[in-house]
């Protein structure tokens, strides 16, 4: 029975990935490592998992679960920021005339807002 | 219904993740995409906290703790060292799968075969990765030595290590993750075999192979957090993980491809360790140039172009650099930043500190676009690269580096070569270049040299 759910999830796994080889292929050498870091963030999903792992059931285990989260919470808020840092200083010629205005300082609601703005042609 | 709204929350995130990432391929839309994926995440651990049975003031000490040290070191890393910051916190990811992994074990969770398989893979894969990107993290940052580190049957060694995780693997999927002591000693010891595993793999790969690590252990990281979905049983680990293990391989595949070399001779080649015998022959000699009699060739330069590497980084020159360029521009002469994907120590590192810089992205150009137009190039700055301007790569058959694609300044009119001293590159084979007789060596620290230079400009005015 649990054999069988894995099977699934191993399908699932088989097509994320070809659809990961399709999604980035051909990126401009500049996006290199915005694209790392960026992918990096995101491979802290494992966040998650150590939430879950907080989960009643044995105060070890429950320890291992907050160590893990705090690590995946590092990389999670760390990568994106990171990449955000970066990504905000890719400009091109029109740009440096009329710099956007740092996002550091804003608030929350103001970069969820900001994502819906007209970006940059 | 909770579990309903829980399971479409995470369909949510996987299309945002799937959305962002292929936004992050497209200038003109990269950051929005890594917003995009960020929300993504935040939809996820917030559909995740609707659990049942999750202890709440626990789960946000984690998450305070983690996002205060994530944002800390996110925002004064310094854009020189992103590099070593990329490695770290690839390395938190790959423990933290690793204690996911150990943590559903220790609460008894892996009592079926494929369970216990995942377990097995998520701390292995998490392991290596942690461990590797740590020694990548010490390379970069000079504690530890940049060069190989090689010791004899070194491979033997990682690949009895290998068998013997296999071989423990195997008797603790037997027991279907029981938590006899027997068996919990097996655990730890296949923990301990993943941690000295990345070790090993890492400490014989040299500098200027970083960009391949350091692509790779992104990929690992990926991996190890869909073998942590496996554990719980969750899509949404299981397509983030795999999307970042299919985009991190592309990106080693293409700096694999741009230095002509496959991914197993980086893995075991041990380059510019041993193999390296210095085969070519230089003639010629070596023509120093000061920077005063550089600046007249530059004042009379139409086209130049200015090829940095990871000494440029080192120096952290590049606020100089664009600084000599705008002069050169208002001298009238065309300037261009000739980037070798390769160049430096992460995929990409010379985008980001020119970009620092505030340099246009237009004026940044690839060596395809560069090498036919080389003929026309009055001068070619070399700041701090070495092998990808090594011209060996084209004309000697027994270099380590022949077959791999280089930004041809040798074709340039003159060549001046910003270098330290003559010591060879981290690959440690010689370059001719600086034996031709339209190569000028301007010796000195980079920074210092291009300011000089910058200085002579003003003063001409």
């Amino acid at each position: 029975m649990a054999v069988e759910i894995t099977v699934l999830h191993l399908f699932t796994f088989v097509l994320a990935i070809f659809l990961g080889f399709e999604l980035i292929n051909k990126v401009p050498s500049q996006l290199h490592t915005p694209l790392m870091s960026g992918a990096n963030a995101i491979s802290g999903v494992t966040i998650v998992g150590a939430i879950v792992a907080t989960e009643v059931g044995g105060s070890f285990s429950n320890f291992l679960g907050i160590l893990a989260l705090i690590f995946a919470t590092i990389n999670v808020v760390g990568g994106y920021l990171v990449t955000d840092r970066m990504l905000g200083m890719f400009q091109s010629k029109s740009k440096t005339a009329s710099p956007v205005p740092s996002d550091s300082g804003t608030s929350f609601i103001g970069r969820i807002t900001s994502l819906f703005r007209k970006e940059r042609s | 219904m909770i579990a309903f709204v829980i399971n479409i929350s995470y369909i949510a995130a996987s299309i945002l993740f799937i959305y962002g990432l292929k936004m992050l391929g497209n200038p003109n839309t990269a950051r929005r995409g890594n917003r995009v994926s960020a929300i993504g995440m935040l939809i996820a651990v917030i559909a995740t906290l609707l659990q049942a049975g999750i202890s709440l003031p626990w789960v946000f000490t984690g998450l305070i703790i983690g996002s205060a040290i994530g944002a800390v070191a996110a925002r004064t890393v310094q854009m020189t060292t992103m590099p070593e910051m990329v490695a770290l916190f690839n390395g938190s990811g790959g423990i933290a799968s690793l204690l996911v992994g150990w943590a559903e074990y220790s609460r008894g969770i892996a009592t079926n075969p494929a369970i216990a398989l995942a377990v097995i893979l998520a701390v292995l894969i998490g392991g290596i990765t942690f461990s590797g990107s740590l020694v990548a993290f010490g390379k970069l940052a000079g504690r530890l030595p940049g060069r190989p580190i090689l010791f004899a049957n070194q491979q033997v060694y990682n690949a009895g290590l290998l068998a013997l995780s296999v071989l423990l693997g195997i008797i603790y999927i037997a027991s279907s993750g029981s938590r006899n002591p027997f068996v919990y000693l097996i655990f730890l010891i296949i923990v301990l075999i993943a941690v000295v595993l990345g070790v090993l793999a890492v400490i014989p790969i040299g500098g200027a192979d970083m960009p391949i690590v350091i692509s790779l252990l992104n990929s690992y990281s990926g991996l190890a957090a869909s073998a942590a979905g496996f554990i719980i049983e969750n899509n949404v680990l299981i397509v983030a993980g795999s999307l970042v293990g299919a985009s991190g391989l592309i990106l080693t595949n293409i700096m694999c491809k741009s230095m002509n070399r496959s991914l197993t001779n980086v893995l075991f080649g041990g380059f510019g360790g041993v193999a390296q015998e210095g085969t070519t022959q230089t003639e010629g000699e070596v023509k120093p140039i000061t920077a005063g009699d550089a600046y007249y060739i530059l004042e009379a330069a139409n086209r130049v172009i200015v090829v940095p590497g990871y000494g440029m980084a080192v120096a952290q020159a590049q606020h100089a650099v664009r600084e000599l360029a705008n002069l050169l521009e208002e001298n009238g002469a065309e300037v261009s930043y000739a980037i070798h994907p390769v160049a430096g120590r992460m995929p990409g590192h010379m985008n980001v500190l020119l970009a620092e810089a505030n340099v246009p992205y237009e004026q940044l150009v690839g060596p395809d676009d560069v090498n036919p137009q080389m003929d026309t190039v009055d001068v070619a700055i070399v700041i701090g690269a070495n092998d990808v301007v090594n011209p060996s790569a084209k004309e000697d058959k027994s270099s380590p580096l022949y077959g791999m694609p280089i930004i041809n300044v040798d074709e340039a009119r003159t060549v001046f070569v910003l270098k330290r001293s003559m010591n060879p590159g981290f690959s440690g084979v010689q370059n001719p270049l600086f034996y031709k007789d339209n190569t000028r060596m301007l010796f000195g620290d980079a920074k210092s040299t291009v300011t000089t230079l910058a200085t002579e400009f003003k003063d001409d005015d």
